[in-house]
């Protein structure tokens, strides 16, 4: 090994962040079982409240599994660290609290998963936080959108449902001119086709329920600083630019410049909204993460044969991936995420709604269920199940066919998949 | 808390706590490129066990406005006159890297302002590469990637860190990224052309200590036997496993070590 060499990506997910422990030489991570920690001593208890020296107080602010997967997934993606909650949900709204409060307002995209947008769009406007969303597609847009009390950009890396590929580099810069930052969701590119910060993005949030864990058993988020963003450039942050009463007058830009977000979301957020990820869901999603990179490769060929496939088939009028020169996005993507666009897509049957309620209930590898990312195939049919209620002029406008189908490409034989999709679309 | 030096704004990191001056007074001191939130942990362990406990920065560094200066003797100078500003008569000076260049100098020309100093990861002379102080010049970001990548142990390359959730080869590297133009060339020639170490050392004459890590490539371990028996009386201590980021790496040790440094002498 190099003396000055920086660990890859593969390295990192199956080492990062971990070392045998000391007593019995455990290879594997041990799952730490336990609310809370013993102290040596009244000192030491009164330190490691008062942040003067690092270790572990309550399981609810930190956790020795938990804090390996903080630590993996934040060197994976070339952070400062990172923080592991109980979902990914959990994570945007730990994101968000951490940087502002009531009247506080995002600035963020159209395209976005439906339970972003229900926080964003429902229930934080009930707290005085308001979003306005836009087509990240128009820069125009976004910069028009933003407000003196706007503290934050968020879009996801791919969004819903017609994977848009959020030009990281051109938003990033519009929002560092109005000294913003960039959050993204990168649940469905995961660090292995994309590493946002070295794109210029600021925050990172996953759902680790989906790829990075990848075997659909455990719910769970990440909340990622990439350290680079400048707080104290204007006065618009206050929560980490002025003394925090609720802990010692700490003024966490002091505390640490690159580092401070993540000091008030722990020290705030997970200390008082609680919702932190558990060990077992750690170590279970850890388990996901040695193994990142094979799957996604795995993924990423997997899904351009199906792709392939569906592009060609009679009964198939449109298939939406980044990869295929019709996409509006697919000169970004080539430059973007060369190692593929996700795995996760949608396509659209000729015959309407009908036939896509027909597709599915022939399929007997795609599984029928609303998640993506697991290492099954799993399949929806928007119109009959997420949008039901909708009419087709509604699906319309949501950017939905009535015969859209969306695929998320599992690890299973490449053949025993096509020959799925084959006898699915033959008995229509 | 901000001082005034040289009609220049100054910071000083005091863990929120005020000055008593009938409290014995601990310094810090940080490296090249960096700044004083290297040492927040200690400060802040300091500052609630009797001690003021105080982190600059540097001129030019963190919050600090100015120039960097590129000379030891200048730094000391102007180390000097923040203690004068902030009426400090004597004071333990605890440095890193650069950081403990500029406590010799300063207790060696100050010999009653000391009255212990503890250097972490030093070595004298501490020269540094051609291509390195080049880098520094003409491509920071490349000479920031250099240092960091030699700065910690191959263990703690893959982490598992005292801090929860912190991945602390990241936030070395992400603050020095910070650094003004300039900061790190002119910390690089100070810590370069810095001769009259081994000279400073024969002055000194309060308790001192050498904490070393046995993996630092920065500064090796090895190369501390004419500091030390230059030194009247020093106390080694070696951290097994550890590099040149001894804080990031090891900063529950660090402190236990300055611990039983300070109090006990």
């Amino acid at each position: 090994m190099s003396d000055h060499h920086d660990f890859k990506l593969e390295t990192l997910g199956l080492h990062a962040g971990q070392e045998p422990d000391s007593e019995h030489g455990s290879r594997a991570q041990p799952i730490h079982f336990t609310t809370s920690y013993v102290f040596p001593d009244t000192d030491t208890a009164a330190s490691l409240f008062n942040m003067e020296r690092g270790g572990h107080v309550y399981s609810r602010i930190s956790n020795p599994t938990t804090a390996v997967l903080e630590e993996r997934i934040s060197a994976m993606e070339g952070g400062v660290g990172a923080i592991a909650t109980a979902s990914g949900q959990a994570a945007l709204h730990l994101a968000i609290t951490t940087l502002m409060g009531q009247g506080g307002h995002i600035v963020a995209s159209r395209s976005l998963y439906g339970g972003s947008h229900n926080l964003l769009q429902y229930t934080m406007p009930r707290f005085g936080i308001k979003t306005t969303f836009v087509n990240f597609r128009a820069h125009d847009s976004v910069a028009a959108a933003i407000k003196p009390e706007t503290r934050l950009i968020f879009s996801e890396t791919l969004g819903n449902p017609g994977l848009d590929v959020l030009n990281i580099p051109a938003i990033a810069e519009l929002a560092h001119q109005h000294q913003l930052p960039l959050m993204v969701d990168s649940t469905f590119t995961t660090p292995y086709l994309i590493k946002p910060f070295a794109h210029g993005a600021d925050l990172i949030m996953h759902s680790a329920t989906k790829f990075l864990g990848g075997h659909g058993v455990a719910i769970g988020g990440l909340l990622i600083d990439g350290g680079d963003f400048d707080w104290t450039q204007s006065d618009k942050f206050a929560t980490l630019t002025q003394p925090y009463t609720g802990f010692h007058d700490m003024v966490f830009t002091d505390e640490s410049p690159v580092a401070a977000f993540l000091l008030r979301a722990r020290r705030e957020g997970l200390r008082d909204f609680g919702a932190c990820m558990s060990p077992m869901n750690a170590f279970q999603i850890m388990q996901g993460v040695e193994t990142l990179s094979p799957r996604m490769q795995r993924h990423m060929e997997n899904t351009r044969t199906v792709v392939a496939f569906l592009q060609d088939h009679e009964s198939v009028r449109e298939v939406i991936y980044p990869e295929l020169p019709e996409h509006a996005d697919h000169a970004l993507a080539t430059t973007l995420l060369p190692k593929g666009s996700g795995a996760v897509f949608t396509f659209e049957l000729k015959d309407g709604r009908e036939a896509g309620q027909r597709f599915i209930e022939r399929l007997k590898i795609f599984s029928h269920l609303a998640n993506v990312g697991d290492a099954k195939s799993l399949v929806i049919h928007p119109a009959s199940t997420t949008h039901f209620r909708m009419s087709d002029e509604d699906l319309l406008a949501a950017g939905i066919a009535a015969g859209t189908v969306r695929l998320s490409i599992g690890l299973e034989n490449i053949d025993d998949l096509l020959d799925d999709l084959k006898q699915a679309l033959k008995s229509r | 808390m901000f001082i005034a030096i040289d009609n220049q704004a100054t910071f000083i990191y005091t863990a929120n706590r005020e000055i008593y001056h009938d409290q014995p007074s601990v310094l810090f001191i940080h490296g090249a490129a960096n700044d004083h939130s290297v040492w927040n942990m200690q400060c802040r362990y300091f500052s609630t066990h009797g001690w003021n406990a105080l982190a600059i920065d540097l001129p030019g560094h963190g919050q600090s406005k100015g120039l960097p200066l590129n000379s030891i003797s200048s730094l000391a100078e102007w180390v000097e006159k923040c203690t004068k500003v902030l009426n400090l008569e004597q004071l333990a000076i605890v440095g890193h890297s650069m950081g403990s260049l500029i406590g010799l100098e300063l207790a060696s020309k100050t010999n009653s302002l000391a009255n212990q100093l503890a250097m972490v990861g030093i070595n004298v002379p501490m020269p540094v590469s051609d291509q390195l102080l080049e880098a520094s010049k003409s491509n920071p970001k490349v000479a920031y990637r250099l240092v960091n990548q030699y700065s910690f142990s191959r263990r703690a390359k893959l982490g598992k860190n005292d801090i929860p959730g912190l991945s602390m080869q990241g936030v070395s590297l992400k603050l020095m990224n910070r650094a003004q133009p300039g900061v790190l060339h002119a910390d690089f020639i100070a810590c370069n052309t810095y001769d009259e170490g081994i000279s400073s050392a024969k002055k000194i004459n309060c308790p001192n200590m050498l904490l070393l890590g046995s993996q630092d490539r920065m500064t090796p371990a090895s190369r501390t036997k004419s500091l030390s028996n230059a030194l009247p009386n020093s106390l080694v201590k070696v951290l097994p496993g550890t590099g040149h980021a001894i804080m990031a790496e090891q900063p529950n040790r660090v402190t236990e070590c300055l611990r039983k440094f300070l109090v006990k002498t």
